[in-house]
Formats: structure tokens, sequence, C-alpha cells
């Protein structure tokens, strides 16, 4: 089958203090070509473990992960990855940045140059092209981490929480942007995020993660990434069903929080 | 007391200048933005040299130099005092077995030491101590055996009682018109001139001295080779030996960074090697290796190696991690890893780790000459010290320093070329 497939997950982390942590639990789940899932979650719930085990870069300690049918045992250029920052190599320029993916495998370079120099059009950082990445705001760099992944046509995209550290202004012109590539390329992407607004507008799939262990808590099916496809996110915000489906899900991680407060205050 | 008269005349400049500049000449400041900010105590990037406290830095110590060394480059007025120079006479009164005294007067000539001059001829007088006369040069002091001419001779039971009137007995000091007059355990008189304030030119050359000696040593050399082949030796010596050092130092760092084995191997070695300062393989490398060139890349290698092995190791284990992921997952091979993320991402440490390296190879070929070598700057001060040649001892401490600033303006410069991205992540 295509697509990634994620059967009876289980990571365990091993501590050496003799101690060890549940960080995911029998986590199953199937994406099919071109979906886009967010996944949401109290802080330690394991979202960043399962990322991280979908790339390749953790084995888990059991369950299975398959990608277009074949195990996936390490990383590899099928599936990209989108930190939240300083994955980026300063000692190249933006375009040296973009054209990371396809050097690695040897494309010829006129070749490589017009994807770059077509990615950085679609990311809006033409006039940026030979500038230092560390001469660029933080905005435009997770724009040149969009574009460096995209520029290796990965099948997968995972994004670990790509705009947690932008302002608020600048981040709803990334919802956009990332809306806008999925559906344009057709990408699988999976991303993590703490702010509920931006889960339920870049999620056709929304994954809310319990911790302790981490498992999978709740699944939701939602219209609003259609929606918010070249439209104004703000008016998609106010969708009669969007208040509801926002203030449900931030009680439910209120109650978890206040869950794994109240137990570490019984413990201590 | 010199010293602190020296300190006092340092502090006194330092503050003086610090009022006159900062309050008299330095009231319109220029207005860019360091300048326009108010919180300043506190703010280090605020604080910038002042190029006036530079200046007067350097010429204050030169002034002191020149202050208390007699240079020629300054005013008379300005000189320290002196040591004494000139004639200068006392008299000392004999005593005799049966008690009568006899007085007599010594006439000394104090001349500047590279002056031959001859005691002068004095009239011997009357009574039984005759007049004498000696000669002592600057800053030195002498015995003058007052008695030698004496019609009552030590030998016959005079001794000396009191020096310009005042009694003095073995061990006693008198002070006397420029200078001072002990009585020895022996009872012979010792005459100390004045020495003044200012050092003696065997200790302390003025700066035209060392000025003229440079002109000198430059044009005849010393030691049969010139100053330029010198300093070149030891450029030489410190360059091979870093280079060499870098070259095994810098894959063994890497090795160490990316292997279990390498790592559990090297990590005893690098960790005991790393605190033994370079100066104590001296003399063990001189047992192994004499003390010809070899010897001396040898130990320069052994300096820089373990530096350079210790940057390249922490430049590697600098790398954040997403940024390996990040190229794993762009679908970089390992070998591609290391050429385009680890190589890179490690130089800003590996360039720290060659400024001190080269640093330390400097310090340590200067120290490996002094201990033995035929041509080398410290070969140059430790046989100038040797000979009392001072000012060839502080010319090539003064080219030690600047060579050895050269070469760390130089590392820096090389990597603001080379590694524009260091400190930005
Ligand atoms: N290398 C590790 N060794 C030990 N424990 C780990 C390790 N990595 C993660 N954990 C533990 O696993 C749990 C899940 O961590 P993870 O980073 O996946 O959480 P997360 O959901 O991404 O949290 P956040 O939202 O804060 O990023 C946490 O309890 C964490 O302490
Ligand atoms: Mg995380």
């Amino acid at each position: 089958m295509s697509g990634l497939s994620i059967q009876n997950l289980s990571m365990r982390f091993e501590l050496p203090n003799g101690g060890a942590v549940q960080a995911l639990e029998d986590v199953s789940l199937d994406l099919k070509q071109g979906e886009l899932m967010s996944v949401l979650g109290p802080s330690g719930c394991g979202k960043t473990t399962l990322l991280n085990i979908a790339a390749g870069f953790l084995a888990p300690t059991s369950g299975q992960l398959t990608m277009n049918g074949h195990v996936i045992t390490g990383p590899d250029a099928e599936r990209g990855m989108v930190f939240q920052k300083g994955a980026l190599f300063e000692w190249m320029s933006v375009r040296e940045n973009v054209g990371f993916g396809p050097s690695m495998k040897g494309t010829p370079a006129a070749e490589k140059r017009e994807t770059v120099d077509h990615l950085l059009n679609v990311v809006g950082l033409q006039d940026f092209k030979e500038k230092a990445v560390y001469e660029l705001s933080g905005g435009m760099q997770q724009r040149v981490a969009l574009a460096r992944c995209l520029a290796n046509d990965p099948d997968v995209i995972l994004m670990d929480e790509p705009l947690g550290a932008l302002d608020a202004l600048t981040r709803e012109k990334m919802q956009s942007l990332v809306l806008k590539l999925w559906k344009e390329t057709g990408k699988t992407i999976i991303l993590i995020t703490h702010s509920v607004e931006e889960a339920l507008l870049l999620g056709e799939r929304l994954i809310v993660m319990a911790p302790r262990p981490g498992r999978i808590h709740t699944e939701y099916n939602l219209p609003f990434a259609e929606l918010g496809v070249g439209a104004d996110l703000r008016e998609v915000k106010k969708h009669p069903d969007f208040g509801p489906k926002r203030d449900e899900i931030l009680s439910m991680i209120w109650d978890m929080e206040e869950e794994i407060m109240g137990r570490t205050e019984e413990q201590s | 007391m010199t010293g602190l008269f020296v300190l006092a005349i340092y502090v006194g400049i330092f503050v003086a200048s610090f009022f006159i500049i900062t309050k008299v000449v330095n009231r319109a400041v220029s207005r860019d933005y360091t300048s326009l900010k108010t919180v300043t105590f506190g703010d280090e990037s605020a604080v910038r040299p002042n190029r006036w406290a530079g200046i007067i830095s350097i010429l204050t110590l030169f002034l002191i130099w020149g202050m208390f060394t007699g240079s020629n480059l300054l005013p008379k007025f300005l000189h320290a005092p002196g040591a004494f120079v000139g004639d200068v006479e006392f008299t000392y009164t004999a005593e005799a077995e049966d008690g009568s005294r006899d007085d007599a007067t010594v006439t000394v000539v104090v001349h500047p030491r590279e002056e031959t001059v001859d005691a002068p001829e004095v009239d011997p007088g009357d009574g039984f101590a005759k007049n004498d006369s000696a000669k002592i040069a600057q800053w030195r002091t002498g015995l003058i055996r007052v008695d030698s001419n004496d019609d009552i001779k030590k030998s016959d039971g005079a001794k000396v009682v009191a020096i310009n009137g005042t009694p003095i007995s073995p061990g006693v000091t008198v002070e006397v018109e420029n200078g001072a007059v002990t009585l020895s355990d022996k009872g012979t008189p010792n005459f100390a001139p004045e020495r003044g304030w200012q050092m003696e030119p065997l200790y302390l050359p003025p700066p035209e001295d060392v000025a003229s000696r440079t002109v000198k040593v430059l044009s005849e050399g010393f030691r049969g080779f010139t100053l330029i082949e010198h300093l070149g030796y030891s450029l030489f010596r410190v360059v091979a030996g870093f280079i060499v050092g870098a070259l095994v130092g810098i894959p063994l760092g890497y090795a160490m960074g990316l292997s279990n084995w390498f790592r559990g191997w090297f990590d005893p070695i690098v960790e005991f090697m790393r605190p033994v300062p370079p100066l104590a393989l001296i003399p063990l490398i001189i047992i192994w290796f004499g003390i010809g060139e070899s010897g001396k890349i040898i130990l320069l290698f052994l300096a820089a190696l373990w530096i350079m092995a210790i940057a390249a190791r922490s430049g590697v284990s600098g790398v954040n991690i997403s940024k390996v992921h990040a190229a794993y997952s762009l679908g970089a091979s390992k070998w591609q890893i290391m050429r385009y993320v680890i190589v890179p991402n490690s130089l800003p440490e590996i360039f720290t780790g060659a400024r001190v390296a080269m640093g330390v190879c400097w310090g340590t070929v200067v120290a490996a000459e002094l201990v033995a070598a035929e041509q080398g700057a410290g070969m140059m001060i430790m046989v100038a010290s040797r000979f009392q040649n001072t000012d060839i001892v502080i010319l090539g401490i003064i080219l030690i320093g600047v060579i050895g600033f050269g070469i760390d303006m130089l590392m820096r410069w090389a990597e603001r070329l080379l590694v524009p991205w260091k400190g930005k992540s």
C-alpha cells in the first residue's frame, strides 16, 4: 500500500538511573498519500518521539513502520523533515541550502538551478538567493527550510513545530503557505504544533495525544484545511464549527495537563 | 622604593590624562549609536577602547622608560636623578693604639663605567694619617684602604673611628655628601656613591640604545645569523610543528568525535597529555631527539596536536543534531554529512583551537630555544643575557611580542574570511 503506516508502535526510554519512560504505547496510524495531519498534545506526550521514529532517527522498541510498502529502518530522502529552528546550514547561501538535496543526489546543475529558483519563488524569497541564512529573519529562515525540504521532492514531510518560533503575523502567513504547498504538491504532511488553532487550520486529520504513556487520545476529521486553501485564514476561523471545536480540544488538553500536574503533586 | 615612585608617576599620568581627555578634550563626542546608549556601565558592548587612552598608555611606558634610564630623547629636566658622577671628599679619623688621633681627607673620583680614569694625585698632608684618593665606577661601591699610606697602619693597631667627625664602627654607615661610607667588618671604609633613581644601563638601557642596537643587529646580525634568520627559524619551527600537529590532530579529533572505538582509545591519552605543559616535555625531547631542528619541531607538534584534536572533537560534538538529521533526511550519505555538515560546522571551533595552538607554539618555541638552540629568537635573548647585552634581550622580547601579536591578528583575519558564520547560528 502507498502512504505511511504505523502499527502498534511503542517506545520506552531506559534512563541511566534505572528508571524508564514509556514515551509511546501502542500507537497505530495510517496516512494516505496526500493527507495533511496535525498532532496536538501536552508537553512530553511523545510527539517529537513519534516524528523522530517516523523520520527514521530512532528505532522503536516495538511495532513497525512501513512507507510505500517497505519497512522504515533509517532516514531517507523519501521522508523530509522541517525542524523548529537551527537546522539550516549557516555556511551555505540560501540557494545552496535549498539545493542541498539535489546536490547530494548529483542532480545536474541546470536542473537543480531551475528547481531552486522555482521553489524560492514559491516561498517568496527570490530576492534573497545569494544571502547567507543568518542574514534572514526567523520567518524567512523557516521558508528556506520548507523550500529545502520540497526541493528534495519527498513523499512525506514531517514538521516538528515548524512555526513555533515565529511571531503571530508571520505565523499566519506561513500557515497559508503550508496549505498552499500542500495543495499544490500533494505531499503527505504530518505537522506537530502546540497551537490548537494551528492544528485545526492545518489538519484534515487532527490527532490529540495523551501523555504517560504517550498514546492517541482522540482523532478528528476536519474541513478547515480544505476551506483554508487560498482563502483568508481569519475567515476560516469564523466558521461556525471552528470555535466549538477549539474550545472542546482546549479543555481536553487542559484536563490532561491538570492531571499531570496533580499527579506530580501527589508524587512529591 | 624607586618602584613605588614609578607606580606613583604611572597612576598619576593615568588619572590626570583621564580627567584631561574625558572632561576637557572629549566634550564634543560623535553621536553614533553606541554613544546614544544611556546605560553603558554593565553593557559590555558599549565599552569601546578609548583611542586616546591607548596612545597615552604607550607613550607613558616609553616616558617612564626614558625618565628612569636618562634617555637622550627626553629633555634633561624630566630625567629622574641619575647616579652621582664627579669628585667627592670626606675625612676620616684614625686612632692609634696609644689613643692619639689624626684626620685625613679621601678624594674619590666617581666615573662613568665605560670611562677609565686615574685616581688623582693628592698631597699626603701631615700627621700620621695621610690623605688618600680612589676611583669608583658609577653605581659601584669600593673599599678604600685609607691606612695603606698612613704612618701607623691597621696592622700597627690603627683604627678608623670617625667619618667627617661622626663616630663609626664596623657595620655602621655614615652619610656623606653624594654617598655613604660603611665601615667593613675588618675596619676598612667602603664608599657607596649616591645611586640616584635611574636604572643602570646594564640592567635597563635607554630606548635609543635599544633602537640603535636594533639597527646594528639588523645590519650585522647576531652570532652568525641575521636578525631575520633568527626570527625566521623560530617562525619556521612554529609553522612546521603547527601544520604537522593540525594535520594529525584534526583527523584524530574527528575520529574521536565520530567513533566509539577511537573515542575510547584516545580519550585517556588526550586527557592525560592535555594538562602536561609542552615545556615539561623539553628535557625528554632533548634526550630523545637532541637539540636539533627535528627535536624542536616534534615538541611543537606535540604542543599543537592535543589542542587541535580537542578542538576538532568539540567541533564535531558541537554540531546541532537537527542539522545532521536534516542532512540525512535530504539524502546525504555518511561521507556527504562529513564533507558538507560536520567539517564546515566544526571550522569555527578549529579556528579557535588553531589560534590557541599558535599562541602556545610560539611560547614553546621561545622557551625551547632558551634551553638549547643555535639560532632563533629565544636563543638570541638567552645568549645576549649571558653577555649582559640587555638591549638585545629587550629587543628580542619586543620582537617576540610583536610577532606573537601578528600571528594572532593573521589568524583572526583568516577566521573572518573563512568562517564568516562563526557565532551566527
Ligand atoms: N532521549 C531520551 N531519553 C530519555 N527520555 C526521553 C528521551 N527523549 C524523550 N524522552 C521522554 O519521552 C517523553 C516524550 O518526549 P517528546 O520529546 O517526544 O515529547 P513532546 O511531546 O515532543 O514534548 P514537547 O511538546 O515539549 O516537544 C518525555 O517524557 C521525555 O522526557
Ligand atoms: Mg517536541
